[in-house]
């Protein structure tokens, strides 16, 4: 198993550096010249050769690449530090370092993802249970209709009918972003609270979404399970029907759904993007479409790398916890 | 009975003799759901193969006077009485004393719904020309000094005064076909691709598999923006599509491309892959002829439930402006007028394509669901 995750997260590191070289090509093959976008035509060429030089923009593209991982830097203490060294780079954009771009929107982000993967969990597997165990009966039947709604309603679709629904005709929720304008005025619990219905739309629209894949398989787990031979004995003994149920089949139906928790990991930060888009969520996914149209590639960079980072380590976490539940699993 | 028992079947099992198709069929028929979802989707494709026809107004027909209109009220009755042909008032535009510009309905004018009637010049399915519109209103008896509209908006306008319910019909064409070539081109590659990587093994199945991996370990949505800003802003319409489609095709290859991989690996030890080998076949041939053919009960269903995908793609990509581009209308670039919540607030007729969106996703859901339970030899009908 040991061996197994050293292999894993060699692999991951080439696979995150395979990808840093796949989006630096396609960002380096885009039309158009970095930073090139915002330039105010008043602009003096001196001004904007400087810039250039100042970001980098004047070495080739290699180059360019090898200083942004920070190759550069082990060999020659006089350029600018890369990723080897911690450093994200500068925002063209924002003329300021990435990581002070990108950590308000990682929190946001995170806050929303963390929130929704709660709420989908404590949800789903009770919903997934009762409609095993009611199998075929109405509930089951109600379920399956809205999970069926769930995995076909477009997330920004649902998001912009709430919002019709909720903020327009009855003024109850904000119409979008994380704060309001003058949540720097609220006390604590006041900033807490406005944090709380700024979230209320995206959280019900992700959570409506992700809720009919795990509930289904919960369902389809707790059904297997009831199925076992076990389970008959347990019946056979004269246990009560509720004591089967929840003592002898749930642990097991439950257990392996771990394992879905480490590929959810993996979607934290990819999952709401276009919905932050939508509802101008100041999230990674809107900094990421901000900063591509800005051709900001430092900062494009960043953002990419940090998502590729999180989808490989939560696929592994996948993995692993698959072998840790399931003995019959190994990577050996 | 005359016939056996509709059993669960393997496609390329021939032993009752009749065509592999029709017993898919004859257990397909027997979900409702899947019925349901087959009829949506008929009812989307003849929208969108029709759309010339039943579309009352061309998608780019404009009429800038009546920007955001509201639904248009049809009335059987007014004040002169009831009437068993459907019929609209006329909007009666005006220079009011204070010199403002006002419109209202006028009640006392009439303007029947006729349908099959001749219309504009246009060509259908931009091949045979015709005037033939399948519904429109009589135009109004003019007055002088006022100018008239009549427009039949089943679902509203939109900010130029365009139909919403003729974009959507003209718009199903593009989400409606986008998914059937994406989900082809994907099929293509993930069937060459994993043919190859499953019968050949060795070092090609490891690359293929590697590469697959690595796609599959991007961050879609990113690398979906990413790969859309490789192509320049003012590309057409036309080239927009192709774009949109290969864009989401690559990114959508390597999971029909591992899955088949694995089907190819234990097709390839049975005897008649064999017996192919020894008779001195071509390998190509063989994974072509021999191997790929067993795979297609999955495949059929795998390719169905990828196709919504394809059309949330496309609509993701228009929604941001990033897709295909007006005056062309694809259900998701409308969705883009619904992205401000000043126009959400007073025009919420923007957000009909959305609902056509739900619809086809759904569509394609619920036939891929009824598909799989047809199709799959080991699930028993409980």
């Amino acid at each position: 198993m040991q061996a197994y995750i050293i292999r894993r997260l060699l692999f991951a590191v080439v696979l995150i550096f395979v990808a840093s070289v796949i989006a630096f090509t396609i960002l380096k093959a885009s039309p158009g010249r970095a930073g090139r976008s915002d330039i105010d035509p008043r602009l003096s060429r001196e001004y904007i050769e400087q810039q250039d030089r100042l970001f980098g923009l004047t070495r080739s593209p290699v180059l360019q690449y090898l200083s942004w991982l920070g190759v550069l830097r082990l060999f020659n203490s006089a350029e600018v530090s890369g990723i080897l060294q911690g450093n994200l780079g500068l925002s063209i954009q924002y003329k300021q370092p990435v990581a002070e771009v990108i950590e308000p929107r990682i929190w946001a982000t995170l806050l929303l993802n963390v929130v929704t993967l709660g709420f989908t969990w404590m949800i789903a597997i009770p919903l997934g249970i009762w409609a095993a165990v009611k199998q075929y009966r109405w509930p089951d039947k109600l379920l399956s209709a809205l999970s069926f709604t769930g995995m076909s309603l477009p997330g920004f679709f649902m998001a912009l009918l709430l919002l019709w629904i909720f903020c327009s005709t009855l003024n109850l929720i904000p119409p979008g972003g994380l704060r309001s304008h003058n949540h720097e005025e609220f006390t604590f619990i006041g900033k807490v609270l406005d944090y709380g219905w700024h979230l209320i739309l995206p959280v019900v629209v992700l959570t409506f979404g992700a809720l009919a894949g795990l509930q289904r398989v919960t369902r389809g787990n707790m059904l297997e399970v009831l199925r076992e031979q076990y389970i008959t004995t347990a019946r056979a003994k004269g246990l009560n029907e509720n004591r089967v149920i929840y003592k002898h089949a749930l642990r097991n139906a439950v257990n392996p759904l771990i394992t879905i928790l480490g590929f959810e990991f993996a979607g934290l930060f990819g999952g709401a993007a276009l919905l932050e888009n939508v509802i101008n969520f100041p999230g990674m996914g809107q900094l990421m479409l901000e900063a591509l149209r800005a051709k900001d590639q430092s900062l494009v960079m960043s953002v990419f790398l940090i998502g590729s980072v999180m989808l490989v380590l939560g696929n592994l976490l996948g993995e692993i916890l698959l072998a840790a539940v399931d003995p019959r699993v190994s990577y050996a | 009975m005359p016939d056996a028992p509709a059993s669960p079947l393997d496609l390329t099992r021939r032993a009752s003799g009749e065509r592999p198709v029709f017993v898919a069929w004859r257990a397909f028929r027997k979900s409702r759901i899947g019925l349901a979802g087959l009829a949506i989707l008929i009812i989307l494709y003849a929208m969108a193969v029709f759309a010339d026809f039943i579309a009352p107004y061309h998608f780019d027909d404009q009429e800038r006077d009546l920007q955001w209109a509201p639904p248009t009220s049809i009335r059987f009755s007014d004040a002169n009485g009831f009437s068993l042909r459907p019929f609209i008032h006329p909007i009666r535009s005006y220079i009011d004393d204070d010199f403002n510009i006002r419109q209202e309905a006028d009640t006392t004018q009439r303007c029947y719904v006729r349908f099959f009637v001749t219309r504009d010049e246009h060509r259908f399915l931009e091949l045979i020309p015709t005037r033939l519109r399948l519904f429109g209103v009589d135009p109004p008896a003019a007055r002088e000094g006022d100018t008239y509209y009549t427009r039949l908006y089943l679902l509203g306008a939109d900010l130029s005064g365009r139909d919403i319910f003729s974009r959507i019909c003209y718009g199903a064409r593009i989400s409606m076909t986008i998914g059937l070539i994406g989900s082809f081109i994907t099929l293509v590659i993930g069937l060459l691709l994993g043919g190859i990587s499953g019968y050949f093994g060795g070092a090609t199945d490891n690359a293929l598999q590697r590469f697959g991996e690595i796609i599959m370990l991007l961050p879609g949505f990113y690398l979906l923006l990413m790969l859309r800003f490789m192509f320049p802003a003012d590309m057409s319409s036309v080239e927009v599509y192709f774009a949109v489609i290969a864009i989401l095709a690559l990114v959508g290859w390597p999971g029909l491309a591992r899955v088949i991989r694995g089907m190819v690996l234990s097709i390839r030890g049975r005897d008649f892959i064999a017996a192919a080998r020894a008779m001195g076949l071509h390998p190509m041939r063989i994974i072509i002829k021999h191997v790929l053919p067993n795979t297609a009960g999955y495949v059929i269903v795998s390719v169905t439930l990828s196709i919504p995908g394809y059309i949330l793609g496309e609509s993701a990509l228009s929604v941001l402006g990033l897709g295909i581009m007006d005056p062309i209308p694809s259900w998701g670039n409308m969705l883009q007028a619904a992205l401000s919540i000043t126009d959400l607030d007073d025009h919420p007729w923007v957000l009909w394509p959305g609902l056509f969106i739900f619809l086809a996703v759904m569509g394609f859901n619920l036939v891929g669901d009824a598909l799989r339970d047809a199709l799959d030899p080991k699930r028993v009908k409980g």
